[in-house]
């Protein structure tokens, strides 16, 4: 093996080599925290709402006749919303995944006390609300006519200590009862036992949590009594922008007296949700490359010194006997070794970089994997970079070791 | 001397022009990131008032239950109760005093057919403006008798005089807020002080556009207008009601001109706190006195995300300048004879060291104009993001100059390691090589 001609003429450039090692280092600490942060994004903003988001509308209104009954204002604006052609179900509710009306409120299993408690988003809405937003029911049933109350927001939502009825979601029925037999069982919102009747797959929180919590929410047959309220709608994914621009000319027409707000698709609201996370996914995988690419130059330039600085040392190995091939696996090999010597150093650094972030940033445990994968991308880096200038000094001919320089 | 090495630098450097503009590129990256980064961080962790930050101060108290009470950690509540919030004003202990809280206006604009819309509003007493500078440009503030009666006064901030009154005098004119006539009182001269610092945790955003309406709070509650951010402690009845909810919902701001009003201000919360667990409505005896600036630390004002890119901006300058002394020093190494063969024919070690210095000096600066075009441009894309603050980020003249200091700073530092390599080569052995 040809390692300890390349160690022993690596030890006379210690400097530079330590210089480019440690450039390897630090690009593989920052990339391997950087790649995770950007995986734990894309998870995020891909996970599923739950909600047919090619097919629902929204809008907001606000009431400002303080006379009128909320809940009456409410009634005549969803019959003449279903009345527009095109609209196949409407409903007013208080919350919509993503619009960031996140009222949480915390489920106990058993009355009085905490124990197995979970913290849900609430949502509450007029008949209507699980096929209008295209809820997947997975089990049992949809609330009967019977079990709608009054919200009594005036009373800061006593409706719900009163409400005997809830449909979870697969994830908070999984927490608050993890035998899986949650259809049946009851909670305790206040004091009041709601018996879960449903489960739906799947439906995201209004506003941002905890990591696996982003998917606890309940629905309770509880009805808007606010003069602030969110109208939507399911119709064809073709005829949402007509839609929504009718709906906002019947509310106006309806009662001029009130203010309508953003008028929005579900996909627009989930795109403005994510934006800043879009931004920053973008951001770090840019500085990710650049930093890659960065690095790649340093390789390429070095080596392309040496190559320069060696050419007749080249030319006397290949005189005497050495193939192209050797002279090629020599720089090849000559990467490998610091690269190798970079990547030690920057695994050690990637889990120190770690640590300082999930303090000081709540970004969890860098997984074990990201190690590897770390490590084999800059091998690979390290040799493509590398190729350029070894396949130059390959190609040096043997006549050089005979001209003097 | 100086062009001499100038004219050496630019010649070497022009002998790898390939890897001479991939070090300037990947330098003016760097630069360019910093200074973005740089540029919102300082914008977003600004100081509000700067003539007046010190003097400011945000009295807190705890009318919290025991629960998940523990000593010395738990902070006390950022927000007050109503009771606390007007025993505290009402004790006019502080050079000026007001409390305040954020609520959505809505705004019945006179003329035909124009539609309501939504404004920010104030709700806050009538110290407000003399303890926060708040210029005006017509009339002016109302005054504690407007408190104390309820009146139905308003001031408007110069946007919205501009959208309903084209601008004219408005003082004495009507404005219909919720259903209510309220009659302005002063139209202020554009003010939105970044971050929006009075209204941290009442509601609302952090930065951007100031607000639209403030107003008198007891007049303000009278018609119905809610608060902006709401938290219970206990069951409530009635959240109509919320002065006499167990709920915190109103800020306080005191003016203390010197370290002596400090102490006594201090002295008296935790007095407050001791006569109210005396009298059972308090648990927790602890108070907070922050300043302005500690209280914007305190709340975290500058988003994680933001501080995030800046240490990653840092660290990937620190790449650029370790891989910029890397390339330079590979460089003067292959130039062992040329360096031999000039200090044989009597260059001093100085001289060496001054050439190879002048020769980063130009990989630096050039990187430094790149830099600031990468800038720019990364102010401009900050400016067409949907944030709060978008619209402030623009290069002012000291990051400016920091851009040139970091890459001059950046560059030296690069060069230091090389020029020290290629001034204390021995000139005998390079000449033998050839």
């Amino acid at each position: 093996m040809i390692l300890r001609p390349i160690l022993s003429s690596l030890t006379r450039h210690k400097l530079t080599v330590m210089l480019l090692m440690l450039q390897v280092a630090l690009t593989c600490g920052i990339v391997c925290n950087v790649a995770f942060m950007i995986e734990e994004r894309i998870a995020r903003m891909s996970a599923p709402s739950g909600v047919a988001e090619d097919e629902v509308v929204l809008i907001d209104s606000v009431q400002v006749d303080p006379h009128t009954n909320p809940q009456m204002r409410h009634l005549e604006d969803v019959a003449a919303l279903r009345a527009i052609p095109g609209v196949r179900s409407a409903v007013a509710v208080d919350a919509v995944p993503f619009n960031g009306s996140d009222w949480t409120s915390s489920l106990n299993t058993q009355p009085d006390s905490d124990a197995n408690a979970a913290s849900a988003s609430v949502y509450n809405g007029t008949p209507g609300e699980l096929q209008t937003l295209g809820l997947n029911l997975i089990a049992g049933r949809d609330f009967l006519p019977g079990e709608y109350l009054p919200l009594d927001s005036a009373h800061d939502g006593a409706g719900l200590g009163k409400v005997s009825t809830v449909i979870v979601t697969r994830a908070l029925a999984d927490k608050l009862f993890p035998a899986g037999n949650a259809l049946g069982k009851s909670v305790y919102p206040f004091s009041q036992p709601a018996r879960i009747v449903g489960i739906v797959d799947h439906l995201s929180r209004p506003g941002p949590h905890d990591a696996g919590a982003e998917d606890y929410s309940a629905l309770f047959p509880l009805l808007p009594d606010t003069a602030e309220v969110t109208y939507v709608m399911r119709t064809a994914a073709r005829n949402r922008k007509h839609v929504l621009e009718i709906a906002k000319a019947t509310l106006t027409r309806l009662d001029g007296n009130r203010i309508v707000r953003q008028p929005s698709t579900f996909a627009q609201l989930r795109a403005d949700y994510f934006h800043r996370d879009r931004t920053m996914v973008g951001l770090l995988l840019a500085a990710a490359v650049a930093l890659a690419f960065v690095t790649a130059v340093a390789i390429a330039g070095l080596a392309h010194f040496w190559v320069g600085q060696r050419r007749r040392t080249i030319g006397i190995r290949r005189a005497i006997g050495a193939t192209r091939g050797d002279i090629l696996r020599y720089f090849q090999t000559e990467n490998f070794l610091i690269v190798s010597g970079g990547v030690v150093l920057g695994l050690l650094l990637a889990m120190m970089l770690n640590l300082i972030l999930m303090q000081q940033y709540e970004v969890p445990r860098l997984p074990v994997y990201y190690l590897p994968i770390g490590a084999a991308v800059l091998w690979l880096l390290g040799q493509l970079a590398v190729l350029g200038p070894a396949l130059r000094a390959a190609a040096v001919p043997p006549v050089v070791a005979t001209r003097s320089m | 001397m100086f062009t001499y090495y100038l004219e050496l630098a630019i010649r070497s450097l022009r002998r790898n022009k390939v890897l001479t503009t991939l070090m300037v590129l990947a330098l003016g990256l760097g630069i360019g990131a910093c200074i973005t980064t740089l540029t919102v961080l300082k914008l977003l962790s600004g100081d509000p008032l700067p003539q007046k930050s010190a003097q400011l101060f945000y009295p807190q108290v705890d009318p919290f239950p025991m629960d998940g009470y523990v000593a010395g950690e738990t902070k006390p509540q950022p927000t007050m109760t109503y009771t606390d919030a007007m025993n505290l004003l009402h004790a006019r202990k502080a050079t000026h005093q007001a409390v305040m809280t954020t609520t959505g206006a809505k705004i019945a604009p006179q003329q035909a057919n124009a539609h309501p819309f939504y404004s920010d509003g104030v709700m806050t007493t009538s110290d407000f403006f003399g303890m926060f500078d708040v210029p005006f440009q017509y009339g002016g503030g109302w005054t504690e008798s407007d408190d104390e009666s309820r009146a139905r006064v308003v001031v408007i901030a110069d946007f919205l005089n501009d959208k309903l009154f084209g601008g004219a005098n408005s003082v004495g004119k009507t404005l219909r807020i919720n259903d209510h006539d309220f009659r302005i009182v002063g139209v202020l001269k554009h003010w939105a002080p970044q971050p929006r610092f009075y209204s941290l945790d009442l509601g609302g955003r952090d930065y951007g556009d100031g607000d639209a309406v403030f107003l008198p709070l007891q007049s303000a509650r009278a018609a119905d207008m809610a608060a902006g951010n709401t938290n219970c402690f206990d069951e409530i009845k009635d959240l109509k009601h919320l002065e006499t909810a167990p709920c915190i919902w109103l800020g306080m701001w005191v003016q203390l001109d010197n370290s002596a009003a400090v102490a006594d201000y201090k002295a008296f919360l935790a007095n407050y706190a001791r006569q109210q667990i005396a009298l059972g409505r308090f648990h927790r005896p602890d108070t907070g006195l922050p300043d302005l600036m500690r209280w914007l630390r305190d709340e975290q004002v500058v988003p994680d995300d933001v501080r995030l890119q800046a240490g990653l901006a840092f660290g990937f300058l620190l790449i650029c300048v370790i891989n910029t002394v890397g390339l330079l020093l590979a460089k003067c190494l292959r130039r062992s004879q040329e360096i031999g063969v000039r200090r044989a024919l009597g260059a001093t070690q100085r001289t060496i060291f001054a050439q190879f210095m002048v020769e980063a000096g130009i990989v630096g600066l050039a990187g430094g104009l790149l830099g600031l075009v990468f800038a720019e441009l990364g102010l401009l894309g900050i400016r067409h993001q949907p944030a709060e603050y978008a619209s402030l980020a623009h290069l002012d003249v000291s990051m400016f100059a920091l851009t040139f200091v970091v890459a001059i700073v950046a560059s030296l530092v690069a060069g230091l390691l090389p020029a020290w390599r290629a001034c204390v080569l021995a000139p005998a052995p390079q000449l033998k090589a050839s």
